[in-house]
């Protein structure tokens, strides 16, 4: 990729409202008699619509910090506050709720329902919302118009290319309007070109006004976000915009 | 409420996707409570059946007449209080009656003395042992349940003459004059000869013990005269009103007692019998096959459960990751456990349906191949089996459904 499209020269647009606030937030696992600790005490804020990369090597506890941010898991100690809300409290039920309405994920892995096609994949945030299937296909419908697959609606996974199963990830992370899109590692299974195509279309859905989430190990992948947060050992080591 | 709704269309919509796209596991699986439904359903039909026979013989004995013999129709463990009871006689009837008609308004109608014995019957070339022979009077008629198919019954001047008369059981008929009427033929017992003036109507067997087919009626002075054997005798007594059968046997005691001479205080020395102390003997019996049978076919049903629940358990482990990204995308436990169940229930309910479409074949084969075999598939059985089925579902799906529900987001997304 030529240095003259690197994303990092466009200039972060002006921080919004705050989003994400976390404050001291431990994380204990237990294994056998052994105890890690995953998270030693992190504070971070992310305001509407950053683009921010997470960064760390294995250990570092990049994977729980997103777990976090993804309300899959809570804090041992800290506080985490979500549009205001308490989520370091909250049981399972109200953070699949959370989930639902506020974060749209993106796995390494597209994590698409085998048997069932594209639209169905991108409306199955939307039946969990408990929306009328009229509404829920005509938003899907423009969902996946969104990321390009307007004719594509019909193929199952097996019938698209790495590429456009991530599309109609994204598609699906996006269709019930979240707060934040959190990306793990979104072009890890895809190769160099169709990654930089997603990462092309996360350029474009944060020109959009979307607050976007990367975790990477990618130094590449981190540099089309506006802000870099390194991890170390539990702790943030670095956080800054990007050079 | 919307939202159960819809969750409820996606968990039958992954459901049958994945009945269709495990299209032989779920046969098999299936097979399993197919088997256990048509055992248990099979079971059921043959319980009622039994039932329904059981009935029918009971009724053979007459739902409004009360018999009145020395001993009762169940196990006396103090035989010597009974063995002495004077005999009942024909004057006993006569005098019982009289009671009955002296009686205003009274619950009995009329009472009958029946001498009863094991006979051979010949005609011509053609003997036939072990008929029971019947001496009764002209009123035999009025208790009897049978119709007289051919020819009439004998009247009241026949019996007292005591003319050498008889009327046939269908069966004796048939054996004796085969392919021909058996009215106005001559038949012989005990080496007397008797005109056959009438055929009884086909009564079928009682309680699968005997024929009531096998019998010849007779008027009782002749059978008294001919053979000059002193038979069995007993009373039957018709009741005027069969929803009054208790206090109509309350009067027959008091009646029999005046009769016999009996003191107040003095025990009854004749029993009165009906066919409901013969309900009251077999219930526990009917009752303890009942419970047995559905037992031992119930566990054929619990081995197809245990299949339900191991391909249930076997399918969530399967899917971890899949439960895993649908609780990131907002699944509740509520979703996750109801996707599972009603994937469980959905198997056993197929299986059910089959299994009771497989009953309903068997019996239909069955009741065409062996009329005589009483079998009863009703509605209800119908019912019953497909709720079976459905919480034989409900209860093998949900530990697996369970845990599924539980299972953490962060460890079902890292599952491979």
């Amino acid at each position: 990729m030529s240095a003259a499209a690197a994303p990092a020269r466009r200039p972060a647009r002006a921080p919004g409202d705050l989003v994400i606030r976390i404050e001291g937030v431990t994380k204990l696992y237990r294994m056998g008699t052994e105890t890690i600790h995953a998270l030693r005490g992190v504070n971070l804020e992310i305001r509407r619509n950053e683009y921010l990369a997470i960064m760390g090597p294995s250990g570092s506890g990049k994977s729980t910090l997103m777990n976090m941010l993804g309300c899959l898991d809570t804090p041992s100690a800290g506080r985490y506050d979500f549009n205001g809300k308490d989520v370091a409290r909250m049981v399972d039920d109200e953070l699949a709720e959370i989930r639902n309405r506020e974060i749209g994920f993106v796995f390494q892995t597209f994590n698409l329902l085998p048997r069932s096609d594209a639209l169905h994949n991108v409306e199955l945030p939307l039946i969990y919302a408990g929306l009328r299937p009229a509404v829920r296909r005509e938003r899907a419908l423009v969902a996946l118009r969104n990321v390009g697959l307007g004719d594509r609606i019909h193929h199952k996974p097996n019938e698209m290319s790495g590429g456009q199963r991530q599309r109609v990830a994204i598609a699906r992370a996006l269709v019930n309007h979240p707060s934040i899109l959190l990306a793990d590692e979104p072009t890890g299974n895809l190769d160099s070109r169709t990654g930089e195509e997603i990462m092309a279309l996360f350029e474009d859905l944060y020109e959009q006004g979307h607050t976007i989430i990367v975790v990477t190990h990618e130094e590449d992948i981190a540099r089309h976000a506006r802000r870099v947060v390194r991890l170390r050992d539990g702790l943030i080591e670095s956080d800054g915009p990007v050079l | 409420m919307a939202r159960l709704l819809q969750e409820l269309v996606e968990s039958f919509r992954i459901a049958f996707g994945q009945i269709r796209a495990n299209a032989l596991r779920s046969v098999l699986t299936a097979l399993g409570v197919i088997i256990g439904i048509v055992a248990v359903t099979l079971m059921g039909t043959a319980i009622n059946g039994i039932d329904i026979g059981f009935n029918r013989s009971l009724a053979m004995l007459g739902e409004d007449v009360l018999y009145v013999q020395r001993w009762p129709w169940r196990r006396v463990d103090d035989w010597w209080n009974y063995v002495n009871r004077p005999p009942l006689e024909v004057e006993t009837a006569e005098r019982l009656n009289r009671v009955i008609e002296s009686t205003p308004g009274s619950l009995l109608e009329v009472a009958v003395p029946v001498a009863t014995r094991g006979t051979t019957v010949r005609a011509g070339e053609l003997r036939l042992g072990g008929v029971m022979l019947f001496g009764t009077t002209g009123d035999y008629a009025r208790i009897v349940t049978t119709d007289v198919a051919e020819g009439r019954m004998f009247n009241d001047i026949e019996a007292t003459v005591g003319r050498p008369v008889c009327v046939l059981g269908s069966a004796v008929a048939e054996n004796l004059f085969p392919g021909r009427s058996a009215l106005d033929q001559q038949v012989q017992i005990r080496g007397e000869r008797y005109t056959v003036i009438g055929v009884l109507a086909k009564q079928g067997e009682f309680l699968g013990l005997f024929s009531f087919d096998n019998q010849i009626v007779a008027p009782l002075n002749t059978v008294r005269r001919q053979t000059g054997v002193r038979a069995n005798l007993d009373l039957r007594v018709k009741v005027r009103d069969k929803t009054k059968l208790a206090a109509a046997e309350e009067e027959l005691i008091g009646a029999m007692r005046r009769v016999r001479g009996q003191l107040p205080g003095e025990r009854d020395n004749f029993s009165i019998n009906q066919q409901q102390a013969f309900k009251e003997q077999l219930d526990p019996v009917k009752a303890g096959i009942a419970l047995a049978g559905l037992f031992i076919t119930g566990l054929s049903l619990f081995v197809g459960a245990i299949g339900i629940m191991n391909i249930t358990f076997v399918s969530v482990k399967e899917r971890t990751k899949e439960i895993g990204t649908r609780k990131a995308l907002g699944a509740r436990r509520r979703t996750i456990l109801l996707q599972f169940l009603i994937e469980a229930v959905s198997i056993c309910l197929i299986g059910g349906l089959v299994g009771l479409g497989v009953t309903l074949a068997a019996s239909l084969v069955l009741a065409t191949l062996l009329p005589a075999l009483p079998i009863a598939f009703s509605p209800g059985l119908m019912a019953v089996s497909v709720l079976v089925s459905i919480l034989t579902g409900v209860v093998s799906g949900f530990a697996p459904a369970w845990g599924a529900s539980r299972l953490d987001p962060v460890v079902a997304l890292r599952y491979e």
